[in-house]
């Protein structure tokens, strides 16, 4: 099966604003786009639009938040951390308030619509700001267990969502334990591809040929550093595949736990390599920029 | 309370304050004089909170939207007997009395400030919550008039104004001077009454040192129903101090001794 990640948040969120009285929802005039709509539908009296008005959402987020509300607050990826960053880390962070920016249309699969939205530097920023926990889900199993996880946080959390549809890499059963990076395939070569989002579809995709380890990294932040460690010990060369900047994003987490240890295994990234996408078919902006399965294999195959 | 008491109580808000800026060499005393009666008023009457209920979230609340006049809120929280720390801390290295308020290291900070626009912002989010909770408390914020540049402060009113938010009180401190210049001369901000108007709100005009006129704009706003008030103040900028008065160069200076010792002599006793 395929499902978009952000059809799943819309899911899960109007199950938890049912179930959860203190949960209250906020958009910015992209209800049907980000999935709140969900929400709305099952519980209009807790779901505010706020207008295109991306940072006064964050601030009315805060406020909410600093009256006991457990806020989830929606919009575009580029917008919510782009346009509203300063509140994010002036009236969220910096208080620890109790907000979850859960933001869809992230990475270049935004696709037709181009540069001005496809955000690749969203995890960058957010993972910067202390208090910020920052996950980044790859299919609609684990971002419904992400949603959940994120609920029972007290706390800022950065949830990135995607807008097109991705294959399943788990089912309705898994069990999911964002303490601990995945391994989703042990291999033989010598190879480990660290991954994060619908990267981690390609990365397995390409592991049959390579024979190569898939890490699906869904927690950013706070990470699981003495697992990434072991397996950076032992593998003898590591890349990591994200649909994000290679600047503040997956590879810098990778290698920023490698720098600090001993280890002397290789790092190399695959993602967005310090430029704007454009417009066209996600799959066409995927391939152009390198964010394919058949990528993975020729960067690794030298 | 009658109008000598509240002189009084004011009259010690504003020794605070110089006492703050000047301990610390360091602060913004000249909007912080300004808004010391509105604060004053806000603090030992308008607003439900005491002692007992300081600590939490169910009382009227207020926030400091002009963060940087945080000497004014300390000092109107130890006024009213609400605030634990020593003022002396102000500015200093592990001192709860950080230069921009934060509200998880003092109880009666209801919510962290300093970066403009955004405290209005959450005041609507407050407000907000208050409905959802069917509760009648309370959600001031005062905004200066050079912090309403910020396209952020419109964002909040039409967000107040759509969602009907009576239990919201917006009061806009006026008093012309930023750190720039006047007002006007710097980018133009007035007049913010018309504004408020035009965004739907119940918009009022008061003398934001006449205790009398401040009670009344605060009435207004109680019995308006329906739409979120917008108090007009007009105050002077280092108001108390003579020389501070309607000077932008003290929005954010420390007197030295000699200057301290005017000011206290200035604000020896209610004029």
């Amino acid at each position: 099966m395929a499902q978009e990640t952000r059809n799943a948040y819309g899911e899960k969120l109007a199950e938890l604003i049912s179930e959860n009285k203190n949960i209250v929802v906020l958009d910015a005039d992209l209800t049907k786009s980000t999935k709140t709509a969900e929400a709305k539908k099952v519980c209009p009296e807790r779901h505010f639009n706020a207008g295109i008005a991306e940072a006064n959402m964050m601030g009315m987020a805060a406020g909410l938040a600093a009256s006991g509300k457990t806020v989830f607050a929606s919009s575009f990826a580029v917008f919510a951390t782009g346009r509203a960053f300063e509140i994010i880390r002036n009236s969220i962070c910096y208080p620890h308030l109790n907000v979850k920016v859960c933001a869809t249309h992230a990475g270049l699969s935004v696709g037709e619509d181009g540069a001005s939205h496809q955000s690749i530097e969203d995890v960058a920023i957010m993972r910067s700001l202390p208090h910020m926990q920052v996950f980044v889900p790859c299919d609609q199993y684990e971002t419904k267990a992400v949603i959940e996880h994120v609920s029972k946080i007290d706390g800022p959390c950065y949830v990135r969502l995607g807008r097109g549809k991705v294959e399943d890499v788990y089912t309705e059963d898994s069990k999911f334990d964002f303490n601990k990076v995945d391994v989703l395939r042990k291999g033989n070569s010598g190879v480990v591809l660290f991954a994060m989002g619908l990267m981690v579809q390609e990365a397995l995709k390409a592991s049959e040929e390579l024979d190569a380890t898939v890490v699906n990294v869904s927690a950013l932040k706070p990470a699981d550093e003495n697992g990434i460690l072991e397996l950076l010990k032992t593998h003898s060369r590591a890349y990591t595949c994200e649909e994000h900047s290679i600047i503040g994003g997956l590879y810098s987490l990778i290698a920023e736990i490698k720098a600090k240890s001993d280890v002397t295994t290789t790092v190399c990234p695959i993602g967005v390599n310090d430029t704007f996408g454009e417009s066209g078919k996600a799959k066409d902006v995927l391939e152009k920029y390198g964010l394919t399965a058949n990528h993975i294999i020729e960067v690794v195959n030298g | 309370m009658d109008i000598n008491e509240l002189k009084n109580h004011a009259l010690n808000v504003r020794r605070n304050i110089v006492q703050m800026v000047y301990d610390a060499q360091s602060g913004h005393p000249g909007g912080s004089l300004g808004c010391a009666d509105i604060l004053t008023y806000l603090y030992l009457v308008e607003m439900n909170v005491n002692k007992d209920n300081v600590s939490s979230t169910n009382r009227d609340r207020f926030v400091l939207s002009k963060g940087h006049c945080s000497p004014a809120l300390y000092a109107t929280l130890h006024e009213a007997g609400l605030l634990s720390e020593d003022l002396k801390t102000f500015r200093q290295i592990n001192s709860k009395l950080q230069g921009h308020p934060n509200m998880n290291y003092v109880d009666g900070v209801d919510m962290s400030t300093g970066s403009l626009g955004q405290g209005i912002s959450t005041a609507v989010g407050m407000a907000i919550a208050n409905k959802l909770d069917n509760s009648d408390n309370r959600v001031y914020t005062l905004v200066g008039d050079g912090e309403s540049e910020e396209g952020l402060v419109w964002e909040a009113l039409m967000a107040a104004s759509h969602y009907k938010l009576d239990n919201l009180c917006v009061i806009f401190d006026v008093n012309h001077l930023q750190i720039d210049g006047d007002v006007q001369d710097v980018i133009g901000p007035l007049p913010l009454l018309d504004k408020a108007k035009a965004f739907g709100c119940n918009a009022i005009e008061c003398d934001g040192h006449d205790f009398e006129s401040i009670k009344n704009a605060f009435e207004s706003a109680k019995n308006c129903k329906g739409v979120p008030t917008v108090i007009v103040a007009n105050t002077i900028k280092g108001k108390g101090v003579s020389f501070m008065e309607n000077n932008y160069a003290w929005h954010g200076s420390a007197p030295n001794e000699e200057q301290y010792n005017t000011a206290m002599q200035d604000l020896k006793e209610v004029r």
